[in-house]
């Protein structure tokens, strides 16, 4: 078997486990029914997914000859900014009380979120 | 000496970091891509000094690299087990919980790192930071125990960036 072969079975099978876990993600964002439980599936499932894809499209560049490095930096800013949505995402959860009420921290008074005055807060609070 | 040091270089490691990007996106390492690189790297932390009021004290790049592999690992794992909790836990039997975790780290940077660390990791997002920076309120998706989970967040990375971030 010649070093070709090989390498393109290796990038298929990183094609099909990055898109197994990317269809996962997606499962999961459709099966959870609550808004906070919904960000789980994306935000974890995501990355390796699209980890998955990238190595295979570093393995694709170096068999045909050119070499790539741009994968990692897609990588890498991905692994930024991820949490970063993630936790913008749950903060709007938290205004817009479609979650639980989150238990008060143990020092501080409130959550920075929360941690705005009543008339400058402008999420609709829902009718419970 | 070092007062030149510092006017140049306020943030070594912010221009080794856009030095190495620079590379990675002309996709080449040639002398000139490295001068311009470091260039890059000297004028941008210059500019956007303004965002960045204080440099951490200590900063161990050794710990950071030994840290990024455990963390890119507990990814992997992390990834494997939330497929399987899409996959096998019914939406009835699911039980996520806030957890609340009480902060030793002080630097703004170590706690952006741990709050980034715990939204890609276990089963868990990090969702908000008390109003005075104490401590982190942290989502978790299917737990039975809530305290070993705030526990090992404190034990694996808390302590591990305590010891990067001097």
């Amino acid at each position: 078997m010649s070093v070709e072969i090989l390498g393109t079975y290796a990038v298929t099978l990183f094609l099909l486990i990055g898109s197994g876990f990317a269809a996962v993600g997606v499962l999961g964002l459709l099966k959870f029914n609550d808004s906070m439980t919904r960000l789980h599936a994306p935000t974890k499932v995501g990355t390796v997914g699209i980890g998955a894809l990238l190595l295979a499209s570093v393995g694709h560049s170096f068999l045909i000859g050119g070499s790539s490095m741009h994968e990692l930096l897609i990588m890498a800013f991905l692994f930024v900014t991820a949490p970063i949505s993630a936790n913008f995402i749950a903060k709007v959860n938290i205004h817009s009380r479609s979650c639980e009420t989150p238990p008060a921290p143990l020092q501080d008074s409130t959550w920075s979120t929360l941690n705005v005055p009543e008339e400058e807060r402008e999420v609709e609070e829902k009718p419970s | 000496m070092t007062r030149a040091r510092n006017w140049l270089l306020p943030h070594p490691f912010l221009t080794l970091l856009l030095a190495v990007v620079w590379m990675l996106l002309q996709n080449e390492v040639s002398a000139g891509m490295v001068v311009f690189g470091v260039i890059l790297g000297i004028i941008i932390p210059k500019i956007t000094a303004i965002w960045w009021p204080d440099t951490p004290k200590g900063f161990r790049l050794g710990k950071m690299i030994t840290y990024s592999f455990i963390v890119l690992w507990d990814i992997l794992v992390a990834n494997i087990q939330v497929a399987w909790i899409v996959l096998s836990v019914p939406n009835s039997k699911l039980r996520p919980a806030w957890i609340v975790v009480p902060l030793e780290l002080r630097q703004p940077e170590a706690i952006t790192m741990l709050a980034g660390t715990i939204t890609l990791t276990p089963g868990t997002v990090s969702a908000d930071l008390s109003s005075a920076g104490h401590s982190l309120l942290v989502h978790v998706l299917h737990t039975d125990d809530p305290d070993a989970i705030r526990d090992e967040i404190k034990s694996r990375y808390e302590r591990r960036l305590m010891e990067i971030f001097q």
